[in-house]
């Protein structure tokens, strides 16, 4: 049975037609043409889902769109300031983070996590922020350099 | 598939009642759906924003920790990291930092698998389990909780609502180590937590073990206490190896032979009592253990 739901998505309230089993990424991706957020392993082992409610990561291929209504969604279509490239965007393409591009929304999205609870992680505390995320391209190594680059800016 | 969002306990109750089964990160129930594991329940009752779940609170006879409170809440509030240093390290151990930001004490406890990290922590605090239901409540120790695996006591009309744990005596620490293929996103190879009570020269005075991932169910080591009080701390670790290994009744599978399970859940145990004879005298090992020491490195 399909359910009216409103689910606000950066920023802007979106409603939807679901049946409530459908997982917030199949919903982003097919219903609201949010095609940023990409489908990896769809079983939590990737990361490349990622996505923020309430600024937290959530892998979105194993949530529940109807669990995210009255919460605030980010995706990696609302990480762009304005019409520019933030910070963190833009050095990943400096420093070589991007290759396929296809985990790159994920890795994305969980680094702006991990900068919005600390501004000035570690390399520990980077590595384990993007933990939850796979690379199968870069070796990692560019996408480290990406944001260490991005907390120096700062 | 029924859904209803319940914003106090008794609206959960009332829905559990009427068959829902509840879910608040859906770590668990969604993604077991997604591998096939079984499907979603026809009926569910979304718990997370149920009021009064998601504390911890202190009082004068130990720390209530709400069945709401996420692994990511659990691995650096101090109410937990301080005495209950061994729930700290296993919740930092879970998933990924969305799984963790999600992902809940009650969920993990009611998932009931054998590998769970929380179990065995739980278990050596000798933790109580507070189940609600709409005609009462009732509280049990957790590990009574766990029938076998995925499968618990509770009712399906019953509710965890929170974890008891006792105040820990002075001269006491905790710690779990786990053995892991990848740290992130995978679960224990075998696991072992220890909570021990030092006396003032450092030899031990009591202390608990109980072991993940090598039975059905989280299970206990039994007879360590009488076997361990009085002894130095290394003797007193390599007697724990032995009965640990010896209790053990794992199975084969992808992660690994029976055999090799047997004697790395004995490793296992020594390091997580050694490593909490050290927190007990005072030492500062960060959260979790298997990162501050490497889970590799005897030291």
């Amino acid at each position: 049975m399909r359910t009216a739901l409103v689910l606000r998505i950066n920023g802007v309230d979106s409603p939807v037609m679901v049946d409530p089993s459908r997982d917030l990424l199949g919903v982003l991706r097919d219903e609201l043409g949010l095609t940023g957020t990409k489908e990896g392993c769809d079983d939590c082992e990737c990361g490349a889902c990622m996505v923020l409610v309430d600024g937290g990561p959530v892998n979105s291929c194993s949530y529940l769109a109807v669990q995210a209504v009255g919460r605030s969604i980010t995706t990696i279509e609302g990480i762009m300031e304005g019409d520019e490239l933030s910070a963190l965007q833009r050095n990943m393409i400096v420093e070589g983070g991007v290759q396929c591009g296809f985990c790159t929304p994920g890795m994305i999205v969980s680094a702006q996590a991990l900068l919005a609870s600390n501004p000035v992680p570690t390399e520990e505390e980077i590595r384990i922020g993007l933990s939850g995320n796979l690379c199968r391209c870069t070796g990692y190594a560019g996408i480290l350099s990406a944001v260490t680059r991005t907390v120096s800016e700062v | 598939m029924i859904f209803a969002s319940a914003a106090t306990i008794e609206e959960a109750l009332e829905a559990m009642a009427d068959g829902a089964t509840p879910i608040a990160g859906g770590t668990d129930l969604v993604v077991g759906a997604r591998q096939g594991k079984a499907p979603l329940p026809t009926s569910l009752v979304s718990i997370d924003r149920v009021s009064g779940m998601s504390g911890i609170v202190q009082a004068s006879d130990g720390t209530r920790v709400g069945a709401l409170v996420t692994h990511g809440a659990l691995m650096t509030d101090a109410r937990v990291v301080g005495p209950y240093t061994a729930l700290a390290d296993a919740a930092a151990l879970v998933g990924s930092p969305a799984t963790r930001y999600v992902g809940t004490l009650g969920g993990n406890i009611m998932n009931a698998s054998p590998a769970m990290d929380t179990g065995a922590p739980l278990v050596v605090f000798g933790a109580l389990a507070e189940l609600r239901c709409l005609s009462g409540a009732r509280t049990l120790p957790v590990a009574d909780l766990w029938t076998a695996p995925g499968v618990t006591s509770a009712r399906s009309d019953e509710l965890l609502v929170a974890v008891h744990l006792e105040l820990r005596p002075s001269r006491s620490g905790s710690a779990y180590v786990r053995l892991e293929y990848r740290r992130a996103m995978e679960i224990a190879v075998v696991g072992a937590a220890a909570s021990v009570v030092l006396e003032v020269d450092g030899t031990i005075a009591t202390g608990r073990v109980a072991l993940s991932a090598v039975a059905p169910t989280i299970i206990e080591v039994e007879g360590v206490a009488g076997m361990i009080s009085g002894l130095p701390v290394e003797e007193a670790g390599s007697l724990v190896q032995e009965v640990a290994s010896l209790q053990a009744v794992p199975i084969s599978d992808l992660r690994g032979s029976d055999r090799y399970r047997r004697h790395t859940v004995g490793v296992m145990a020594k390091r997580a009592l050694s490593a909490a004879a050290r927190r007990a005298a005072g030492e500062v090992i960060g959260v979790p253990v298997n990162r501050a020491i490497g889970v590799g490195s005897e030291s």
